[in-house]
């Protein structure tokens, strides 16, 4: 019974690990695509970056990378706390601060993407 | 019954240190620091966000000579990271299973990583 309930092992753990290593594969190429674009600015002046940003291409690379790179870092960083936090509340305490501050970060960063490529910054 | 003191495994004091537990750790370890460099990265979108003032702040921050210690750092982590995820993939597919395999691409991995983390301290950061 327990076997068709599936309560025996780790219940989502496929679930985990396919968004792992799917965010894994859509990262190598944007991870390095924002790493070389940075890299192509003489100075990161305001104006250089806003007229960057809005640029349709940039705005949405940009946007998919946040969100990609936000969902892997959430699950490697429970990973992290699920293998090295041994006490029950402190473990709560660290995945609930985890979630709470990836899903801010995921938050601000969407804003301020969107906000600087619709131009309401300047 | 009393809990009988045998050696466990892996028995962390006479544990022998090899490549391939090494970038292991160093796999999480470059994870977790790029989840730190993460929120540098999400300040700075917000900052951009809040207007030429505040990015000037921010930008000079940024910008300032210490600051490009963590930036060389975070970069030997992305390169790394990057390198040995596409190695974690690899294995996923089931290629590069063999004990020769394994350590071949992990001093690839290294040396991938370190030749990358170069260029870019010297091309960009620097």
């Amino acid at each position: 019974m327990s076997k068709v309930l599936g309560l025996g092992t780790a219940k989502s753990g496929v679930e985990h690990w396919w968004a792992q290593r799917l965010t894994a594969v859509a990262l190598a190429p944007l991870g390095l695509w924002l790493a070389l674009a940075l890299a192509r600015f003489e100075t990161l002046s305001y104006a250089a970056v806003v007229e960057w940003m809005r640029a349709p291409v940039t705005a949405v690379l940009l946007l998919a990378t946040v969100i990609t790179v936000v969902y892997h870092s959430y699950l490697g960083i429970q990973v992290v706390v699920e293998d090295y936090v041994h006490a029950k509340g402190a473990k709560l305490l660290a995945l609930v601060l985890s979630a709470f501050a990836h899903a801010l970060l995921l938050l601000a960063a969407l804003y301020s993407v969107l906000r600087v490529a619709f131009g309401a910054a300047l | 019954m009393a809990r009988i003191e045998r050696p466990v495994s892996p028995h962390a004091g006479i544990y022998s240190w090899q490549i391939t537990n090494t970038l292991s750790i160093l796999h999480r370890l470059t994870g977790i620091l790029l989840t730190a460099g993460l929120l540098v990265l999400v300040c700075w979108l917000t900052a951009l966000a809040s207007g030429p003032e505040v990015y000037a702040g921010v930008h000079a921050f940024y910008a300032g000579t210490w600051f490009k210690i963590p930036l060389a750092l975070w970069a030997f982590c992305l390169f790394y990271h990057l390198s040995n995820g596409i190695r974690h993939l690899c294995w996923d597919l089931g290629f590069g299973f063999g004990h020769a395999q394994i350590r071949a691409s992990g001093w690839g991995v290294v040396f991938v990583a370190l030749a990358a983390t170069g260029a870019y301290v010297l091309g960009v950061i620097l």
